[in-house]
């Protein structure tokens, strides 16, 4: 492997690492509104709403993210919805990850035992104080571990966007191979920053896993 | 003694299934009456009717003269007088022992929160657990969380407090602690119904006994007599099964 | 809307074929997975400080990096390294089983540690031998806590398998553009419906099988 190469490539690793990790973060943040509102409308079996959330869950869970970016960057365009490829990611992620969201949240608010919800009763909460004050803070903390790992799961599918010809480290990498030769040098690249995008992510989920869990239910 | 608690001809049913019925039945103020009767009887659904957690076909609870179930206005408002403490003390998980107490008097009642607080360490040294309350539950043994749910109860000043089988989850060398607390609110006047196994503590606790059997009220003796002089052959049968808990 | 494009020819039949290369490429690697899966879980459970702590980089590695990456590196990589010219499906299949195996081998773990050495002892104590032990309380348990989980790794490895067209596999997307650029002129929307049938054939194969681990997780829940 040759340094000096690995000098020279390094600044457009770093551009290209920042472009992931920017539309990763804005599209995990969609995620996290589509899956509340998702989790909710279903979970509280909102008429008509829940049906629509329910097809959208399944939909976008059974699919792969290549198929869902090919299917609104190049399909859309033709019925006249054209959006640009980093819209066009964030909206990939932010789709894809709802519907994983909104599983992880609704089954933490299954999670949370119905004698919670009656004891919160018996003190004469309404139902909303219940929903907000005892059912929501747990049902939350319950999820976290799901939560944890689809963010690790989403940052880990960011590595398709090269498809829809954004500029990301897949497609840096490739670019470098295909322009130089310069394989093994690329490729420690891509493994480097990639491990630098999601070590720190996962050794991080895990401490705030853990604390949760001591807190909630102290094991 | 002013009556507080009245319960009339309630029926109580699931599809076609009866669970309750025609049950009748007064409680005074102050008064402490305890439920015994075997498992899958409906005593521990006939508590749940008191605060209209079951929904019931016929007859009416009234409390000081309102009807409460079937209810009419907010719930809510209802359970506030009506406490109610659990076999799974439900205190929240999330929430520390001071915060568990003083939610619902914040939230509903709207004290202030000094307030509530003060009355809640109050509270908590009166059941020996003032050293607990910035613990959280998980930090406490089953016999202290039990006695936290009943001191949380409290918090509501409810005119009657309703105990559904507080020890059953209990390991046996906790229960007296939990009892002992039942005991001195028994000696303070508080109004209570309690659903329980425990023999020897219904004889201590109660001003009346009754038994359930099969959906209904088969009878009702102060615990001297309930005890020794059983009328029916129901009861008889049933005090005589357990002569060897 | 650019539907009709799918009629013309055997373009319809050319997609299906594309799935199949994926499809084909995913029950390999499942196959495979599941044999080195079980083995591998296996042997971590035998507690050589040595074995898991390599098994353990070798899980961490695998699942922290997308396998995207890893596509790549097998790829490109051993080509570069060891001088050997993979096939693209070669990559593939070796990519994936790895990945699936460092999945599979946690279930494993998982589920074999979960159950309570009073079922081997109570076992023990009806006078069942150890293979009967195995046979008729320990495995079945296993099964159960593991083939719900099992299955659902299928459909992640089928959704993962679309990413093979970007080393090249003509596979159905790879397909789909074929057909979009060649029917640029008579068909300009193509794109729309040739991408909405795809989505609609990916759907088709993956929600049974997620439909299948559900029910199976319920079924065998309590």
């Amino acid at each position: 492997m040759n340094f000096e190469v690995i000098v020279s490539y390094f600044p457009r690793f770093v551009e290209a690492f920042w472009l992931t990790v920017r539309i990763g973060f804005i599209g995990i943040g969609i995620s996290f509104i589509i899956g509340i509102i998702t989790a909710f409308a279903v979970h509280f079996k909102i008429p008509f709403l829940s049906g629509i959330f329910g097809i959208y869950v399944e939909l976008f869970r059974n699919t792969p993210l290549l198929v869902q970016l090919f299917f609104i960057y190049f399909g859309l365009p033709k019925v006249g919805i054209t959006i640009s490829a980093e819209v066009c990611g964030c909206l990939g992620i932010g789709l894809l990850g709802g519907s994983y969201m909104a599983e992880s949240f609704r089954s933490g608010l299954e999670a949370v035992p119905f004698s919670q919800s009656e004891g919160a009763l018996a003190l004469g909460l309404s139902r909303a104080q219940m929903f907000f004050y005892v059912i929501l803070p747990e049902a939350f903390a319950l999820s976290v571990p799901a939560i944890i790992a689809n963010i690790i799961f989403l940052l880990k599918e960011t590595s398709v966007f090269s498809a829809i010809s954004l500029m990301d480290l897949m497609f840096t990498a490739k670019d470098l191979i295909g322009l130089h030769y310069n394989t093994a040098e690329a490729l420690f690249l891509l493994v480097f920053f990639y491990a630098v995008m999601l070590i720190p992510i996962s050794i991080l989920g895990n401490v705030i896993e853990k604390r949760i869990r001591f807190k909630m239910f102290g094991v | 003694m002013s009556e507080i608690l009245k319960i009339s001809k309630l029926t109580k049913s699931y599809d076609d299934l009866v669970i309750l019925k025609d049950i009748d039945l007064t409680i005074n103020k102050g008064e402490v009456v305890v439920i015994v009767g075997p498992s899958g009887c409906g005593k521990s659904t006939f508590l749940r009717c008191i605060n209209a957690f079951e929904k019931i076909q016929e007859g009416e609870v009234s409390l000081d003269g309102k009807v409460i179930n079937p209810c009419k206005g907010k719930l809510n408002e209802v359970r506030e007088k009506i406490g109610m403490v659990f076999q799974s003390y439900d205190l929240f998980p999330h929430k520390s022992v001071l915060q568990n107490m003083t939610l619902a008097p914040i939230k509903v009642k709207k004290v202030a929160k000094k307030e509530a607080e003060k009355e809640a360490i109050e509270l908590l040294s009166r059941v020996g657990l003032a050293s607990k309350k910035n613990s959280y539950p998980r930090q406490l043994s089953g016999g202290q969380k039990q006695r936290v749910a009943i001191v949380r109860a409290l918090m509501m000043h409810p005119e009657v407090l309703l105990l559904d089988e507080i020890t059953a989850a209990l390991d046996p060398e906790m229960v007296r602690e939990v009892l002992e607390v039942v005991i001195n609110l028994a000696k303070e006047g508080r109004t209570m119904i309690i659903v329980t196994h425990e023999m020897s503590f219904a004889r201590a606790v109660a001003d009346r006994m009754v038994f359930m059997d099969g959906g209904r009220i088969v009878e009702e003796a102060p615990p001297e007599e309930f005890f020794e002089r059983p009328k029916t052959d129901r009861l008889k049968k049933f005090l005589a099964s357990l002569a060897y808990n | 809307m650019g539907f009709e494009v799918l009629v013309k020819g055997n373009n319809l039949l050319r997609l299906f074929m594309g799935l199949y290369i994926a499809l084909k490429i995913s029950f390999i690697s499942v196959f495979i997975s599941i044999i080195l899966g079980v083995v591998l879980g296996t042997v971590m459970t035998l507690n050589n400080r040595i074995i898991n702590f390599i098994c353990r980089l070798y899980l961490e590695f695998i699942r922290i990096m997308p396998q995207m990456v890893l596509l790549f590196l097998c790829y490109f990589g051993a080509t570069k390294a060891l001088g050997i010219n993979l096939s693209a499906e070669t990559a593939a299949v070796i990519v994936f089983s790895l990945w699936g195996t460092a999945e599979m081998s946690d279930l494993v773990r998982g589920a074999l540690k979960a159950i309570p050495t009073a079922q081997y002892e109570s076992s023990y104590a009806l006078g069942f031998t150890v293979f009967q032990t195995y046979v008729f309380v320990i495995i079945p348990q296993i099964i159960r806590r593991m083939l719900p989980l099992s299955i659902n790794l299928i459909t992640r490895m089928i959704k993962t398998t679309s990413l093979i067209m970007m080393i090249g596999i003509v596979e159905v997307l790879k397909v789909g553009q074929q057909i979009i650029e060649a029917n640029r002129k008579s068909s300009p929307n193509a794109a729309f419906g040739v991408f909405a049938t795809i989505f609609v054939l990916y759907f088709v194969v993956c929600w049974p099988v997620s439909l299948l681990s559900k029910y199976l997780e319920k079924k065998w829940e309590s």
